[in-house]
């Protein structure tokens, strides 16, 4: 623990350390300006200043959000696997390197700030340098709109299936949860009923999952079938949100603040809650308990239920991951916005600060998930009493 | 509004990862851990009962002892007992024994004093009948002589006969 602390404020020295740094060279330039030359600088400085405004909402959505290519440091990224299924060309497949990060269009398509986007109209084929900017593509001097990709909402003429920056970090969570799982099954087959190293501080996770979530909500009888999925989504969550947490490679993928996975997950949720489901809870359903003049009202309500449910516990882990995300980021952005490294002691111990509670509501999110799917499913499963 | 319409795919990808996930875990490693974990329940369980059990047997065993051992006592005052009053009566016995012996020896040795005595008095008997009969023949003998002489002879006897 001490070794940990220390580690932290080596860290958020090295970082102070490094932003004041910045700021002095900044100063030094500012200083050696000629008088002469004031009225150029203080041009250039506005039209620079203008350029790199600092849309912080823009920058913030683009960190959050799904890109074609895992950035690393700097210029520095690491190419990944493009696989487009065009409704009227087919399929095609190439690396995201064939893009150099949006300054070249393949096929029709552009990168557009990290994600791939469809060039509306006739464009030329092959490879062709072109300039992109907030949707817009231009090349030889036109100007061509583009065309985002298909979504379950909004459909487009292509799909996008490609191994982009989350589905990367979805493979990895997976293979690292395999790993990690299969090892802990492997140590206990060994004969061996005392766990070691990493595992131990496992098993009480397990054991927990399964005597306080499972068997409390669904019942001693019934909870072992249900068991696997919980320890799974629990876990999965969980490492998701730790994973989103780390600030470089290959963390930083905000996985469980996309909605498309939380959508996924509250889904299964769903199936499951209503595939095992008895008798009872559909007949609590369509035949209420309550007065026959209530039923009317009743029954829509428990219909809105089925769906409702699920829907709140998709919305809650995507907002509450994504909003610590966005937390995390606005701090840090507050140094860019005062342009000030006075700044940022303040924005970097806030942000520390929000880092730690993030790891807590990372472990709550998933502990709330997996309980309410408990739940849920628990609330199926009661017979008549 | 872009974050709000999920992504098909990462949908799609999600639902194959996902789920191949949880059929992995589910054979290779949740349910050998949660057979394992139970099967420790279980033995701690196991073990605990055994210790209970060994716990009991072992106070059984020390009451038992101690029984044993009261037992054995009272045995062995008993037997003391027992020896004492064999102790005492022996003693006794051979205490009347000894008196009885004594007895009969006295009893014995008067006999063999009265035979004795018997004896002597038959062998006096005989002896003042044949000094009788001798007296007789002396005075028979002498009778012709003196009347005198005769009575005196015969006093003179019966002195010497009166010597019991």
């Amino acid at each position: 623990m001490r070794k940990f602390t220390l580690f932290f404020i080596a860290t958020t020295i090295f970082m102070l350390a490094g932003v004041v740094a910045f700021g002095q060279n900044h100063e030094d330039e500012h200083t050696s300006t000629y008088a002469a030359e004031d009225e150029i600088h203080e041009l250039s400085h506005e039209i620079h200043e203008a350029e790199a405004e600092f849309d912080v909402a823009t920058m913030i959505m683009h960190h959050i959000a799904d890109a074609n290519e895992f950035h690393i440091a700097g210029d520095l990224s690491m190419p990944l696997p493009i696989i487009l299924f065009d409704k009227l060309e087919g399929v095609k497949v190439f690396l995201s390197s064939a893009f150099h990060h949006g300054h070249t269009a393949v096929d029709g398509f552009v990168m557009d700030h990290g994600v791939v986007k469809k060039v509306k109209g006739e464009f030329p084929a092959g490879s062709v340098d072109v300039e992109v900017h907030h949707g817009e593509v231009v090349f030889n001097g036109e100007h061509f709109e583009t065309e985002s990709k298909s979504t379950l909402l909004e459909p487009s003429s292509f799909y996008d299936f490609s191994i982009t920056k989350n589905v990367f970090t979805l493979l990895l969570s997976c293979i690292v949860l395999i790993l990690i799982f299969v090892g802990m099954a492997r140590s206990y087959k060994k004969g061996n009923l005392v766990p070691q190293g990493i595992y131990s501080a496992l098993e009480p996770l397990v054991l927990f999952v399964k005597e306080e979530i499972a068997i409390p909500n669904i019942g001693e009888e019934k909870y072992a079938k249900f068991l696997p999925y919980l320890l799974t989504v629990f876990f999965f969550i969980w490492l998701n949100n730790i994973f989103g947490l780390i600030p470089f490679f290959p963390g930083s993928a905000n996985l469980t603040g996309n909605i498309a996975l939380t959508f996924l997950l509250a889904f299964i949720t769903m199936i499951i809650t209503n595939v095992y489901a008895t008798k009872t809870y559909w007949g609590h359903i369509f035949n209420p308990p309550v007065p026959l003049p209530l039923k009317p009202l009743m029954i829509p309500i428990e219909i809105v239920g089925i769906i409702s449910k699920p829907f709140a516990l998709m919305i809650r882990l995507f907002a509450n991951i994504s909003a610590g995300h966005i937390l995390i980021l606005s701090l840090l952005s507050l140094i860019f916005i005062f342009k000030s490294y006075f700044v940022a002691p303040v924005s970097i111990g806030f942000v520390l600060f929000m880092s730690l509670l993030e790891i807590l509501v990372g472990f709550l999110q998933a502990f709330i998930f997996t309980l309410l799917s408990a739940l849920f499913i628990g609330l199926a499963q009661e017979d008549h009493h | 509004m872009e974050l709000l319409t999920p992504d098909i795919g990462l949908l799609v990808w999600s639902t194959l990862a996902f789920l191949s996930l949880m059929f992995i875990l589910k054979k290779f490693a949740w349910k050998p851990i949660v057979d394992s974990l139970d099967e420790r329940n279980s033995s701690i369980a196991d073990a605990l009962a055994e210790a209970e059990k060994a716990r009991k047997e072992i106070a059984e065993l020390s009451s038992r002892n101690e029984e044993i051992l009261k037992e054995a006592k009272e045995e062995r005052n008993n037997i003391l007992r027992e020896a004492n009053k064999v102790k005492e009566e022996i003693i006794a016995e051979a205490k009347t024994k000894a008196q009885e012996d004594a007895a009969k020896i006295m009893a014995a040795a008067k006999e063999d004093i009265e035979v004795q005595k018997l004896a002597v008095m038959a062998d006096m008997k005989n002896a003042a009948a044949n000094l009788s009969v001798e007296i007789a023949e002396k005075v028979l003998t002498r009778e012709l002589s003196s009347k005198g002489e005769q009575e005196k002879y015969i006093s003179e006897l019966a002195a010497k006969a009166n010597l019991n």
